[in-house]
């Protein structure tokens, strides 16, 4: 859909810097974003994210550094940014009090469309976003799912280049969370550079091409999933034992067998062990078997960007991703690529 | 599974289908229809919460009725000098009504700053700070959306005034030429409440400081009193005071004894206020963080 792709990153920040009174809520950040696909900005609560992404978005002046975005300096041609760029912020960047399509026209109108051209370019997207019913809805009444999708139609009237979505899944129900997941998906196909900030480390897994984890206003990481996740170790095992009063017991084996830290889940049963060599995992199962302990289950994957984040700032992220309160069977997880067997 | 698989497949086609080519960007929208739309918001919200309009239609009606009855016998009496209270009150009505018109207009430009200082704690402030337009377009249209707010406001005043009494001798023609230079001075003192408003970081204490800057404004000058009445700073205040000149001129037009000199003062004070304000506001909003 996008004419001539170019080589020229879609953003490049040297030495970027915000501070607000004592507080350094950005402190020198260096990132170089290519053009299309989604990059991921992870970091748990304030981190720095929002302030870096606002920065980015012509919204907050940079204290030191320089950053450009999609070829122009944030604070010499704001104006040529913003007609490239689309936000959506934090908390919905609707007005609460207008209705779906009146927010919509309002946005349309102002990006240039006449009034019954504004109208039509509404309809259209409220239909593809599958809110046409709510369209004289007040957004006050819509339900946190809605509200995102309507705020993600809101940035797409005109196809922005770059898109800066602040933790666009943050307070959704799992099933709108995949709605947005693919939404972003499709925007990328349709060549629009994103760039993400969640604090979910399964949604930047998910998601991002590549991504940078944020602690304390500086990048303490920079990568693809893949090649983080290589920094901490050769990968897990995770056992789900059939009686729980032997957890313990089996965490103590594993532990000896695979001299790797054993975390224990807050399912009962669950064990995640993180191994220093694949090759022994045979020997950690062999030894459960020899002590009779029953092992319902067992998975081998990499870590999860959990474990990264614990092996990167030596404490785990304060932001937990919710499985549990999952509905429905997560596409997003079966496809990722665990070797699974039932064993005995 | 693949029902699902399908489903969105056919979502992800269908918002394909609406994303718009590099070549359908339309032109952003330039300084004056940005502000328009800017004002087309502000009116669908009076549309969707009327009870905004209470302070426009209830507390004009309350001010004019209750300043009236409680001064008019004290104050009237001294104008009228015949010692009876009826005509002292009908003395005061004349003087009173486009006192108070301007009174009640003035203090409800406050409201625009409270509105705005509301909209910068949402999200969608950043949305609006995000596009391409004049940014402010934003400001100036709240201004012009609140111009229909003033204009309700007004004729309830005036009409509240009519059936007490109130007979301007400049006619209609007085009348109107009143009330367009009232919503002129209103629409630049409006950039004042937006200053504030910016300024202030809750909406609390944006009222504070509106309140504080707008009680001296409006009673310490010629609404409810002459200031030859008043002691010597007081009266150097109240002959100063914006407030007193858009009030001289107003009674002048009303009475049909126009003066081009007064309104040229009050169209002075107007340029004044945006010269300083505007650009101030302007400032703390490409700051705001």
């Amino acid at each position: 859909m996008r004419t001539a792709p170019t080589t020229e990153p879609a953003v490049v920040t040297r030495g970027l810097v915000k501070r607000f009174g004592d507080n350094t809520a950005v402190d020198g950040i260096d990132l170089t974003i290519p053009r299309g696909g989604i990059y991921g900005v992870l970091g748990p609560n304030g981190a720095g994210k929002t302030t870096a992404i606002r920065m980015l978005a012509t919204l907050l002046r940079p204290d030191a550094g320089e950053a450009e975005v999609l070829g122009h300096n944030v604070l010499a041609e704001p104006k040529a940014i913003r007609s490239k760029i689309a936000l959506t912020g934090q908390f919905a960047s609707l007005d609460e009090d207008l209705t779906g399509i009146e927010n919509l026209v309002l946005l349309g109108r102002l990006q240039g469309f006449s009034g019954p051209a504004a109208r039509r370019r509404g309809a259209d997207l409220l239909e593809a976003f599958g809110l046409s019913d709510a369209a004289g809805r007040q957004v006050k009444k819509y339900s946190g799912g809605m509200r995102r999708r309507l705020d993600i139609a809101g940035s797409l009237l005109v196809t922005p280049e770059m898109i800066f979505l602040d933790e666009p899944t943050t307070g959704i129900d799992p099933r709108s969370r995949n709605q947005v997941w693919d939404i972003i998906r499709t925007l990328v196909d349709g060549g629009t550079t994103v760039l993400l900030t969640t604090q979910y480390l399964e949604e930047a897994d998910q998601l991002a091409d590549r991504l940078a984890v944020i602690d304390h206003g500086r990048v303490i990481a920079e990568g693809t999933p893949g090649q983080l996740k290589a920094q901490v170790g050769s990968g897990a095992l995770k056992v789900r034992v059939v009686d729980p009063a032997e957890r313990e017991q089996a965490a103590e084996i594993l532990a000896t067998t695979l001299g790797g830290g054993v975390v224990r889940e807050a399912d009962p049963t669950a064990l995640t062990v993180s191994l220093q060599e694949q090759a022994r995992t045979s020997d950690g199962l062999a030894a459960l078997e020899q002590a009779g302990i029953g092992v319902e289950t067992f998975a081998f994957g990499q870590p999860s960007l959990d474990e990264v984040f614990l092996a990167l700032t030596g404490k785990p992220a304060e932001a937990e991703p919710s499985d549990e309160d999952t509905e429905e069977p997560d596409p997003a997880a079966a496809a990722a690529g665990d070797h699974t067997g039932a064993g005995r | 599974m693949s029902a699902q698989t399908t489903h969105q497949a056919s979502q992800a086609r269908t918002i394909r289908g609406v994303l718009l080519n590099d070549d359908q960007r339309p032109t952003p929208s330039g300084a004056a229809s940005a502000s328009l739309t800017y004002g087309w918001r502000a009116l669908l919200k009076i549309k969707h919460i009327p009870e905004q309009l209470f302070d426009v239609t209830i507390f004009p009606i309350m001010m004019t009725v209750m300043m009236t009855y409680v001064f008019g016998g004290a104050i009237g009496e001294t104008m009228a000098g015949t010692g009876d209270s009826s005509a002292a009150v009908d003395a005061y009505v004349q003087f009173l009504i486009p006192g108070v018109f301007a009174q009640t207009l003035v203090m409800i430009t406050m409201y625009t700053g409270l509105t705005l200082n509301r909209d910068i704690s949402k999200g969608v402030f950043d949305r609006f700070r995000s596009l391409p337009t004049w940014r402010p377009a934003q400001l100036v249209g709240a201004l012009l959306g609140d111009q229909v707010r003033y204009t309700i406001a007004g004729v309830i005043i005036l009409a509240v005034g009519f059936i007490m009494g109130f007979r301007p001798d400049g006619g209609l023609t007085g009348v109107l030429g009143a009330f367009l230079l009232l919503l002129v001075f209103s629409f630049c003192l409006s950039w004042v409440w937006t200053t504030v408003a910016l300024l202030m970081r809750t909406e609390q204490a944006a009222m504070g400081v509106s309140m504080f800057i707008m009680m001296p404004l409006t009673f310490v000058s010629n609404i409810f009193a002459d200031p030859q009445t008043m002691p010597g700073p007081v009266r150097a205040f109240a002959e100063v005071n914006p407030v007193s000149n858009v009030v001289g001129a107003i009674r002048e037009l009303m009475e049909g004894t126009v003066d081009a000199g007064s309104i040229t003062t009050v169209l002075i004070y107007c340029a004044v206020l945006v010269a300083i304000f505007g650009p101030l506001s302007m400032f703390i909003y490409n700051r705001k963080s």
